[in-house]
């Protein structure tokens, strides 16, 4: 086991770095309740105090402890990032693999529709979601959700087709297996390594359009602890309250920088053509 | 080529069609229409009063036709540049789009030009100089673009501004045509944090090409023939990988007019994206439904005239 860990950790320096960071995420998520030294929406202290030793990193516009905030943040941005890309991902991949499989007018047709989908940037399709869903923590999650499928779908489709054409696909509709069957028990588990990659590499981008939304004001309501919305706080109160800015900030920078060298580092491992390294 | 036009083409169309029933769904999805809006903000006579004048204004806005009729009268009236009136503004859409367009337009070709002059030539250096100081330094500057999220850059700038130069955003626009000068100072700051975000995956897609391209058996002729290194870097390796990036530059150019919004925020620019923000929180439809159609269809014309200007470069993609 240890022989195991030095070995990736030599091979992937940077992605060793990255699954750390993230490992510390996941327990600051898990263990927010302990380690917050107050309540996420607790406002019983003077707003804009500066950071001092009772409050390291200052208090927010009403009086809300700035540190708590940040670690039930990474509650919320890990929720809502994982949660999402599964949903949307597993989602996408299905189209994308169904309609690769029996392509045709259907497949041509689910393509136009993940074209104009794609057409629309990201952050307004997911504003006008947010517009037409209502704000809040789950439907930030469902819009999300909509955003990354047709994405997922175009990835997994090219793969499928990929896999569609190769001869045990064919050996298997020869000894008239059924059209479940086949999709289920040899399509899908040949783009797993796809759908893996794509999990792993879209739960940033997930994490930063949640906290884009929640600063353009369409995210989760406001008094929930979302780095994004703290942020949108401390640009109204740029000259009084910098650190309203630093540490939210700091916080999304160094989760979405973990998450990218961990998301990499698995994308070159599961790419036979990378493997080894040239990158 | 004009077989390839044609089928091009044929891609282009439904895709737009696509985009224009999305937006019209989506925008008749949203809870609680302009008319009760409108009717409960003025709110002091009894019910039965405003349920007449929500229906009143329904009927002038023909909110009460089925959504295919209405989608219909929309699409045909946009065909002709009518986007019809907004109804938060109590001016035509096609005004709003006249004023914001081109100050949203400008931002994104600055940031854009930014961004490639500064791009491009780091990563072919960091692929020049594989695995060097400078390589590392490049790389790391790309992966930190990458990292940091726009709203994180963009509120940084502003607090080094406002901090050290007592720089405030302007409340007033100037128009280029008026004071170049003077738009420049206000859109700069915006395009500058824009583009070093877009700048990153540039680089890292230039310097990976660049290696890729430098390992290609016309590469080693060409040194083995004694062509200057510089020469084989520039006039071979260099023309040979940038098909891609000018195609990814592209995508990222059709995207940036809705990816400014949060640019437009920060720096207070009253662009299509800040217009879009708060037509959304309004429900204005149509402005919505507009702006949004708007930011798509340059998006879907960037990108055909992409691939037309791929094709005609690289001939294999003419006859695939």
């Amino acid at each position: 086991m240890a022989a195991i860990l030095a070995r990736v950790v030599t091979r992937q320096p940077l992605g060793a770095a990255g699954a750390l960071i993230v490992l510390a995420l996941i327990l600051i998520a898990i263990a927010a309740p302990r380690l917050a030294p107050h309540g996420p929406k607790e406002v019983s202290f003077a707003p804009y105090l500066a950071p001092s030793a009772e409050f390291p990193m200052g208090t927010d516009q009403v009086g809300r402890d700035v540190l708590s905030r940040i670690i039930w943040g990474a509650r919320m941005s890990l929720y809502v990032g994982v949660v999402s890309v599964v949903f949307g991902v597993t989602l996408g991949s299905f189209w994308g693999a169904v309609t690769a499989y029996f392509g045709g007018a259907a497949d041509a047709g689910s393509q136009r529709v993940v074209d104009s989908l794609m057409a629309l940037p990201p952050i307004i399709l997911a504003l006008s979601l947010m517009a037409a869903l209502g704000q809040s923590v789950n439907n930030v999650i469902l819009a999300l959700a909509i955003l990354l499928t047709p994405t997922a779908a175009r990835t997994i489709r090219s793969v499928a087709l990929g896999v569609v054409a190769t001869p045990y696909m064919e050996a298997a509709r020869a000894v008239g297996s059924s059209h479940w069957r086949i999709i289920s028990r040899h399509l899908i588990p040949n783009c797993m390594a796809a759908y893996i990659v794509l999990v792993t590499t879209n739960v940033s981008y997930a994490i930063v359009v949640e906290a884009s939304l929640s600063f353009i004001g369409a995210g989760a309501p406001p008094d929930e602890p979302s780095w994004g919305g703290m942020l949108t706080a401390g640009v109204q109160a740029i000259e009084t309250a910098p650190w309203m800015i630093f540490f939210p900030g700091l916080a999304i920078s160094l989760a979405v920088f973990g998450l990218n060298l961990l998301g990499d580092s698995i994308r070159d491992l599961t790419d036979p053509r990378l493997r080894g390294g040239l990158g | 080529m004009r077989l390839y036009v044609v089928r091009r083409l044929f891609l282009f169309i439904p895709t737009l069609i696509g985009v224009s029933i999305l937006i019209f769904v989506l925008m008749r999805l949203v809870p609680g229409d302009i008319a009760e809006i409108l009717v409960y903000q003025t709110g002091s006579e009894s019910s039965a009063v405003q349920q007449k004048q929500i229906q009143k204004i329904r009927q002038e806005l023909g909110l009460d036709q089925p959504v295919a009729v209405q989608y219909l009268a929309w699409v045909g009236a946009a065909a002709h540049g009518d986007f019809g009136r907004s109804y938060a503004q109590r001016r035509p859409v096609s005004d709003i789009l006249r004023e914001r367009f081109p100050r949203s337009m400008e931002l994104a070709l600055l940031t854009l030009v930014i961004a490639v002059v500064w791009a491009v030539p780091l990563g072919v250096v960091s692929a020049a100089r594989q695995n060097s100081a400078l390589d590392y330094l490049a790389r790391l500057v790309s992966l930190s673009g990458l990292s940091l999220p726009l709203f994180f850059t963009g509120a940084l700038m502003l607090y080094g501004l406002v901090r050290f130069f007592r720089w405030l955003p302007p409340l007033e626009f100037v128009a280029f045509t008026e004071n170049p000068l003077e738009n420049l100072k206000q859109l700069i700051w915006p395009a500058l944090a824009q583009a070093y975000y877009i700048s990153a995956p540039i680089t890292r897609l230039t310097r990976s090409q660049m290696l890729e391209t430098v390992r290609q058996d016309y590469i080693r002729t060409a040194r083995a023939k004694g062509v200057a290194e510089r020469s084989v870097m520039y006039r071979h390796a260099l023309r040979n990988s940038l098909l891609p990036v000018v195609t990814f530059i592209g995508w990222w150019g059709g995207r940036l007019l809705g990816g400014l919004v949060i640019m437009e925020i920060i720096f207070v620019v009253p662009g299509m994206g800040t217009a879009l923000v708060q037509a959304v929180s309004q429900r204005d439809y149509p402005t919505v439904q507009a702006l949004i159609f708007v930011m798509a269809l340059v998006f879907l014309l960037v990108n055909l005239f992409i691939d037309m200007l791929y094709a005609w470069l690289d001939p294999r993609i003419r006859y695939a």
